[in-house]
């Protein structure tokens, strides 16, 4: 067969997205979905999506789910690459969740609390149960609303705070960092440790906080509250002084109350872990405030073992966009540095089969001398099978070429010999365990 | 293309880039960190090396874009048609025609001019994190030049195997500074980085991290005096235009154990076969 290069990638590149689009709407029979459906039918997908996406836009979180095929980190990733493209108009004030207009709100620490408890729109205490009705249409369902509850609903923190049980949050005196514009450097402050995690992947978050539950990094945590609602956005115009609402934004808030025995200048109290996602996304809040508070274990004096506990680790691999970027790469055409290797184990194969090979004809002559016989022109032939066995003078350079390398005698003002010797200062052999070494 | 600015990324995003490429081409070898965008393409499809090239492409520009050497290869062809698109700039699969190169795992066999430059994909900037995987601990090192884990890690190469077993991304000293990662181009190509006329950018959008090698500059890859270092390729010409001295693809042509070896610059190839050098294979279609 003759080999002929490939052309026409471009066609089969059109080709490929054309049969996407078809895929993407599947049987015409069946109504194209509409944009408010997903808004409002998949509104957990659109949450995560804005979420992961970092980029509040009912709308067009729905269209990136239905244009990804519900794939939802494909869907955070089209997001964040339209995100990306937007122009700064305003940087908004902080907003205030003690004034949330809360849907949900809970406290697993205390039994009633101003405010009370209040479910809200909870899957918590449903049966699994399939429920086949679902599959008919259904019927419309309206569930008994109370009036609207104007009393103070004050943060669960914050009432701790009044005894000083927990430790106060320091304002911040500067502006927040913003990953989007600057790359991740260390020590990573809380704030944008925070904004990684608010970033991050559910998935990812949920086993990291989950792990510090079983002992790797735990941090005796209690769910000191739990709360889901619309908050107003503000801005403050220069030009104006004072601040104006541009409208809301449903978050939900976790704020976790961990065990701290105190220390010589602080006196025992509770510390806390934060999380904060867009939309009613509680499994995220959750795990993201296991997650801060495991990553301040050094801040606060504890060891650091696990995981979770590790920030480096935790906010290098929390992105789904990366992550996914990266670990699917490894579909793109890789053939050059495949060869490479080819050729590479090709040759340290024929090194084994001669150094083999030499062995072989030093233990004839041994037996040769032996039984005092003199003619030992066969050598015995090492049985190492899928090797060929050359004279070694026709195989010096057979499997490989050798190419010019660094111009001159080379080296970087090492000696192999040296080194060897010098071998005893090796710093911590235990940490090179990689015998193929290379790159990607 | 419209409602995009040219080369898709906005003003203010290119002058950052373009302060960290001038940071980078002063420290030659060093990894720069910069404000990588999330770009339309996905991260580890070349994000770094795209937002390199939109950040030094003129309207004048000539753009090239390889993947593996080859034009044609399907990522390539992405990335080309998308500069083509929001840049609306010209764009060649001829090495000498190009004043942009943008690259992943190859450089081209035709040496590089001065009035070029090469743009490369990098996945993993840290030359070291196969042997330290934290970047507090690797920014440390480089700080230090402490690069006695490297030399450590190709000692045991050669004492375990009887050679060094790194085929591609092999590490390189730059300027006799800095120990930097060629992006995972195979070992045949680093000696084309040692005194290259083209000024070499490189950029990895995940990581973050941007770095260079001016032109004229002293590109070491790492050895041992008396184990110096050996580029390996496959011991064939290439079938197609006969080339003894370029890199070579392996191509499986059938269940039995058939293949050809060609040339993985796929330019370089057809300008030998246009100025009339016919490889084994050739001739032995052109028979039939």
């Amino acid at each position: 067969m003759a080999y002929v290069a490939v052309k026409g990638g471009e066609r089969a590149i059109n080709n490929a997205h054309a049969w996407l689009a078809e895929t993407r709407r599947g049987d015409a029979s069946v109504p194209d979905m509409t944009l408010p459906q997903i808004e409002n039918q998949l509104a957990r997908a659109v949450d995560r999506v804005m979420g992961e996406g970092s980029l509040y836009d009912r709308e067009l979180a729905a269209l990136a789910i239905k244009q990804a095929q519900g794939d939802l980190i494909e869907a955070a990733f089209l997001l964040r690459a339209y995100r990306t493209t937007l122009p700064r108009f305003a940087h908004s004030q902080p907003i205030d969740t003690a004034r949330m207009q809360v849907e949900r709100r809970i406290s697993a620490i205390f039994k009633d609390l101003p405010g009370g408890q209040v479910l809200g729109p909870t899957y918590d205490y449903t049966h699994r149960l399939l429920d086949f009705e679902l599959a008919e249409a259904p019927e419309e369902v309206m569930a008994a609303m109370a009036a609207p509850d104007h009393a103070a609903m004050p943060r669960v923190p914050d009432i701790l705070g009044e005894e000083g049980l927990i430790e106060t949050n320091r304002d911040a005196d500067r502006e927040p960092g913003d990953l989007t514009r600057e790359p991740l450097t260390f020590p990573a402050d809380r704030d944008v440790r925070l904004q990684a995690l608010a970033r991050g992947d559910e998935g990812f978050l949920l086993a990291l906080g989950y792990s510090t539950q079983r002992g790797y990094g735990g941090s005796h945590p209690f769910a000191g509250e739990i709360r889901m609602g619309a908050v107003s956005i503000e801005i403050e115009p220069a030009e104006l002084g004072f601040a104006i609402d541009i409208g809301d934004l449903v978050v939900t808030e976790c704020q976790m109350v961990n065990q701290f025995k105190g220390s010589k200048t602080v006196p025992p109290q509770f510390t806390r872990g934060y999380g904060l996602v867009f939309g009613f996304s509680e499994r995220k809040a959750m795990s993201m405030a296991l997650v801060d508070r495991a990553m301040r274990a050094a801040e606060l004096g504890e060891d650091t073992t696990a995981p979770a506990q590790n920030i480096e680790f935790v906010l290098y691999h929390s992105d789904n966009i990366e992550a996914t970027g990266f670990v699917e790469h490894l579909k793109l055409p890789h053939y050059v540095d495949f060869q490479s290797e080819l050729q590479n184990i090709r040759r340290m194969r024929e090194e084994v089969a001669r150094t083999a090979e030499q062995a072989a004809v030093t233990d004839s002559v041994k037996v040769a001398d032996q039984s005092a016989e003199t003619t030992t022109d066969t050598v015995p032939s090492p049985s190492l099978p899928g090797l060929t066995r050359q004279p070694a003078l026709q195989r010096q350079g057979a499997g490989c070429r050798v190419e010019p390398g660094n111009d001159g005698e080379g080296g970087v003002g090492h000696s192999f010999g040296r080194l060897v010797s010098d071998l005893a200062n090796v710093p911590d052999p235990a940490k090179i365990t990689d015998p193929t070494g290379g790159g990607e | 293309m419209k409602g995009y600015n040219f080369a898709y990324l906005d003003e203010q995003t290119k002058r950052m880039i373009r302060r960290a490429l001038l940071k980078a081409v002063a420290i030659p070898g060093h990894q720069v960190p910069f404000g990588s965008r999330e770009m339309p393409l996905p991260y580890g499809w070349g994000t770094g090396g795209i937002q390199v090239t939109a950040a030094v492409l003129g309207a004048s520009d000539v753009l090239k874009v390889i993947d593996q050497g080859a034009d044609d290869t399907t990522n390539a062809v992405s990335i080309r048609r998308f500069f083509a698109r929001t840049a609306g700039v010209r764009t060649t699969t001829v090495t000498t025609e190009a004043t942009v190169i943008q690259t992943r795992h190859r450089i081209p066999e035709t040496q590089l001019r001065e009035n070029q430059i090469i743009v490369y994909q990098v996945p993993q900037p840290e030359p070291l994190y196969r042997l330290e995987p934290s970047r507090i601990e690797t920014r440390r090192m480089h700080a230090l030049s402490d690069y006695g884990l490297m030399h450590v890690k190709l000692y045991e190469d050669i004492a375990r195997y009887g050679q060094i077993s790194i085929s591609y991304d092999y590490p390189v000293l730059v300027n006799q500074r800095y120990l930097m990662s060629p992006s995972p181009i195979p070992a045949f190509d680093n000696p084309k980085m040692h005194m290259m006329p083209a000024l070499q950018l490189f950029g990895a959008g995940r990581e973050k991290r941007i770095y260079a090698i001016p032109p004229w500059t002293e590109v070491r890859s790492l050895d041992f005096e008396d184990h110096p270092f050996r580029a390996i390729n496959a011991p064939h010409p290439c079938g197609l235009c006969g080339a003894t001295d370029s890199y070579l693809d392996e191509v499986i042509t059938d269940d039995r154990g058939g293949r050809m070896f060609v040339c993985s610059d796929t330019d370089h190839c057809s300008e030998r076969q246009v100025a009339g050098h016919v490889g084994a294979d050739g001739w032995r279609e052109a028979a039939q």
